[in-house]
Formats: C-alpha cells, structure tokens, sequence
C-alpha cells in the first residue's frame, strides 16, 4: 500500500491560514491503514484546527468528510454537492489523490494534508517500510525475492558495494544490506546461480513519467470511445 | 618510464598512490605532490570526488598528471553521472591520455558535503567495467558503432576483509568477468587475513595492488575500526601508535606501511600495492624508502 505521513500542525495551518471555510477531505483507503489520513486523523486535525482558530481569535470553519478512495472518481463525485461553499479543500490523501480531487474540482484549491512516503508494508504495529520503488519491470524471480532497486540505497544489480558493514547499509546502520539479505536467501534456496549472473543495466525507458497502463481488456472499448 | 599497463604486465612489484583533487581552483599544492610522487610510483590514482565531497574532476587533474610527466589512473564512480556522462567522460578521457580507468560505485551522497543532491547510481561498478570493454571493442552500452575506440586497462576494487566475505567475493568475480584487469584493495593491516584472500585471487587472471592506508595516530586508527567497513587494524598496530612520542605516531605509520609494503613484495604476496596517504601526501617518499 501507499504509506503517507501528515505533515506538521504548523505546515498545515501555515497552508490554511489565508482561508476561512475549509474542508478536509479524509481517504479510507492506505492512508488511513498507516494512520495518516482516514476518518480518525481527519476527525482529529479538523478539531485541532479548530481549537487553534478559536485561541487565535480567527474565524475558521472546518468540516470534514473521508471518502473511501480519493484515487477513483466514483468517491469524489458527492463532493459536489457542497464543495463550493469552501475556500480551500484539504486533501488527506496521498499525492495521487491530492491531485485526482484537484483535476475533478478544477475551480478549486486543493492542498496537501499529507507528504506521500513510499509503497510499503506494515512491518510492525505502526511502522512502516519501503518494499517498491515501482519500477515497471520486477526482478525479484532474480533476487530471491528481495528487492535491490528499492532497498538498496544506490540500487545496485550485482552485488553489495564496499560500504555494507556486517550485514548493514552504510547510509544507515540500522538498516540491512540488501544485497547481504539476498546472498544469505539465494544461498538457502541453493541459488547463488542467480546472483552469480551480470545483470544488464536497468532500462528505464519503460519506467517514464508519466506512466499509463491500460488494462488488455480495455484497450478495444477505449479505442471505441477514442474514436466516437 | 614504463607505461602502467607495461608495469602491470612486466614488474614484479608495482606501486601506485592516490592524489585528491582540491575543493576550488588553488591547485599548487596539488601540483606539488604530483611533482614529488610522478616519478617515484607507476601510475597515480585520481579520486572522483572522494567521499561525496565536491571538488575539481578526477579527468581535470589526470590531464595535470599527464602535463607535468606521470601516469594517471582514472577514478569513475557512478554516483554523479548517467550511463550517458559515464560514457562520454570515458571517451573525453581516452582523447585527453587517459588510458587507466578505475571504476567504483561510489560513495553514497549522504556521507558528503552535499547531502541534498539526487544520487544517480545509473550503472553498478560490474556494469560500468562492462561499459570500459564495449568502448574498448568501438561500441557504446546501446550497441551502437563509434568512429575510434578506446583502449584503456580497467581496474575495479575489492575489499578482502569485508564482513561477511562470500557476496563481496562473489562481486569480486564478477568484475573480472566483466574486464577488470587489476584490483586495488581497500586498505590491509592484517597479512595473515591478506594472504587468504590472495591464495583465493590468485586462482583469477588478474594483478592485485593491497591497499596501504598510512595510519598518523592511534585515535584515526580506532576511528577506522569503529566506522570503516572492512577495515581492521589489529590491536598491536593501534598500540604501538599510542605508545609513540606525542607528534610522532605519523612517523610510527609510515614505519608500519613500510614494513607491511616490504614484506608484500620480499615474500610475493601480491603484485604490488597502491598507497593511500589521505591528506599527507607528502609523506609517500618518506613510505616508500621505509619500504626498501
């Protein structure tokens, strides 16, 4: 899943303060998973931002909706009932959403209630770490399903660099070597073959920005729909 | 004097040294020590901004090596460039006389002076000496023919006491598959632990130069051991340097990397060695004649 995380109180009101009816729009999908931007963490910023307006002696209204995906337009069309009455919107959702809410509400500010961090597993109760870097062509049938390009910090191919410390990474020591975790996994699995290879250069042509994907058996109705 | 593939190729015992660029324009220090050690070593190594730390390229001062009559090696990390910049310094290179090459992955750029820079990484250093053969054979990486070929001898490095050893080896073997004609070490103080892995490299078409990092006191040396991965040195080295005169354990390192140098080559260790004297350069005469 996407894992995100809210930025400073202070950011957000900094953002905020040139407006006085704002809505914060919650997302009940990754964000809210990790903890950053579901009903809970709306629910809880929204009063905060109001407490902060009232000590202030600053006029803020704040509401509040979550939506199950900000990333689908089905969930973002209810919020065209009552979008307009706001100044500024302030999507809780990671970037994606940030930007899917502000291509549907054309005429409206939308603002980032969070920083968008990676695509990443729940390694233990609230934490979180990095697995994918979404590069468009996975090696992990090469790697013992362990991924160098996202956990090695130079995304390397072939093997550890000279930094990696008793298993560790040299940019920090408190995270493993990628490529110590892959030789011990290969070396299980009686497959150092794999790691014995040269593996070519990345292609990052198929990793341009930004990506599209159409699903197969989509391609026909779209060429219909192009087309009409 | 013998070119450095000819040394590489002919002598028993090659010695080369490592010279870092300045950060800024003021290079007469820098000219100094090329002056000093050109003649005294068979090629010297340029580093490709050491450390992650911005200074002038390593092609720039190779140029003043060749200028002022010595050998450079070409040291080309893949941190700051694509495989395009890679490609194209290696070709300016070659046309500027560069013919020894070099190729690490680079330090990350967090442990620099520019934290903040976007890491490139395009290629790894097994890659990049891939590329070092295709540039060789008149090819660039996408296949395409050139109009003139390089022809330099590609290096790579290997750190013989990394821990654990087996993916580093592995790693090793794949840079001379990939063409690396010699390897400079990172730094040994441990002969017993050298002499393993070279039992171990010998098996391999390749000349191997052990590293000789110049320890100037017991503190730099205890700060290796904590924070230098693959860098051991024994305990008896570290207290012979506390027990020096104060402003005299220098003199007890080069005593320490003379005596290391000597019994490399008097017992045939290795092919040689490649001198790192991090910011006391001047005093690679001084190693040298301690190696006699």
């Amino acid at each position: 899943m996407i894992v995100a995380e809210r930025k400073s109180f202070e950011q957000i009101v900094d953002m905020l303060s040139p407006f006085e009816r704002v809505l914060v729009v919650g997302c009940g999908t990754c964000v809210a998973v990790c903890m950053a931007g579901g009903e809970k963490e709306v629910e809880l910023l929204a009063a905060e931002l109001r407490m902060h307006a009232q000590k202030q002696g600053k006029t803020l209204l704040v509401d509040e909706v979550t939506v199950t995906r900000q990333c689908d337009k089905e969930y973002l069309e209810p919020l065209a009932k009552y979008i307009d009455q706001y100044d500024a919107v302030l999507s809780m959702a990671c970037g994606a959403g940030v930007q899917f809410l502000a291509e549907r509400y054309d005429d409206k500010l939308i603002l980032p209630g969070l920083d968008t961090r990676f695509i990443g597993v729940a390694q233990a109760p609230g934490q979180w770490e990095q697995r994918c870097v979404a590069c468009a062509e996975c090696i992990l049938d090469q790697t013992g399903g362990i991924c160098p390009m996202t956990r090695c910090a130079k995304n390397l191919l072939n093997g550890p660099c000279g930094g990696t410390n008793h298993g560790k990474c040299e940019v920090d020591a408190g995270k493993d070597c990628a490529w110590t975790l892959i030789y011990r996994k290969l070396e299980k699995l009686g497959r150092l073959d794999l790691m014995r290879k040269i593996q070519p250069p990345k292609d990052y042509s198929v990793a341009t920005k930004p990506a599209r994907y159409v699903h197969p058996a989509f391609h026909e109705s779209q060429q219909t729909s192009a087309a009409e | 004097m013998p070119s450095f593939a000819q040394a590489l190729q002919n002598k028993s015992f090659v010695v080369t040294a490592e010279v870092g660029p300045p950060k800024g324009t003021d290079v007469s220090r820098l000219l100094h020590h090329i002056e000093l050690l050109k003649d005294k070593v068979d090629a010297l190594n340029v580093t490709d901004n050491q450390s992650s730390v911005m200074r002038i390229s390593s092609l720039a001062v190779c140029r003043l090596i060749l200028d002022h009559g010595g050998e450079p090696i070409l040291q080309l990390t893949c941190r700051d460039r694509n495989r395009l910049a890679l490609q194209s310094e290696l070709l300016s290179a070659w046309v500027l006389g560069v013919k020894n090459v070099l190729c690490l992955t680079g330090d990350y750029v967090s442990v620099g002076d520019h934290p903040q820079a976007k890491p490139v990484f395009d290629l790894d250093s097994v890659q990049l000496l891939r590329t070092v053969e295709l540039l060789n054979s008149n090819k660039d990486l996408a296949g395409h023919d050139m109009q003139g070929a390089t022809g330099f001898v590609a290096g790579a490095v290997v750190t013989p006491e990394a821990d654990p050893i087996e993916p580093q080896l592995i790693k090793f073997e794949k840079k001379v598959a990939a063409g690396a004609k010699f390897f400079q070490t990172q730094a040994v103080y441990d002969l017993e632990k050298f002499k393993r892995f070279m039992d171990y490299a010998r098996r391999f078409p390749v000349k191997v130069l052990a590293g000789i990092v110049l320890l100037v006191s017991a503190g730099m040396a205890r700060y290796m051991n904590n924070n230098v991965p693959g860098i051991f040195v024994p305990e008896r080295l570290v207290e012979q340097l506390a027990k020096a005169e104060k402003g005299k354990a220098i003199e007890v390192g080069i005593e320490i990397a003379g005596q290391m140098i000597r019994q490399l080559r008097q017992d045939g260790i290795c092919d040689g060695v490649h001198i790192m004297a991090i910011g006391k350069e001047e005093r690679v005469p001084d190693i040298l004649a301690a190696a006699q």
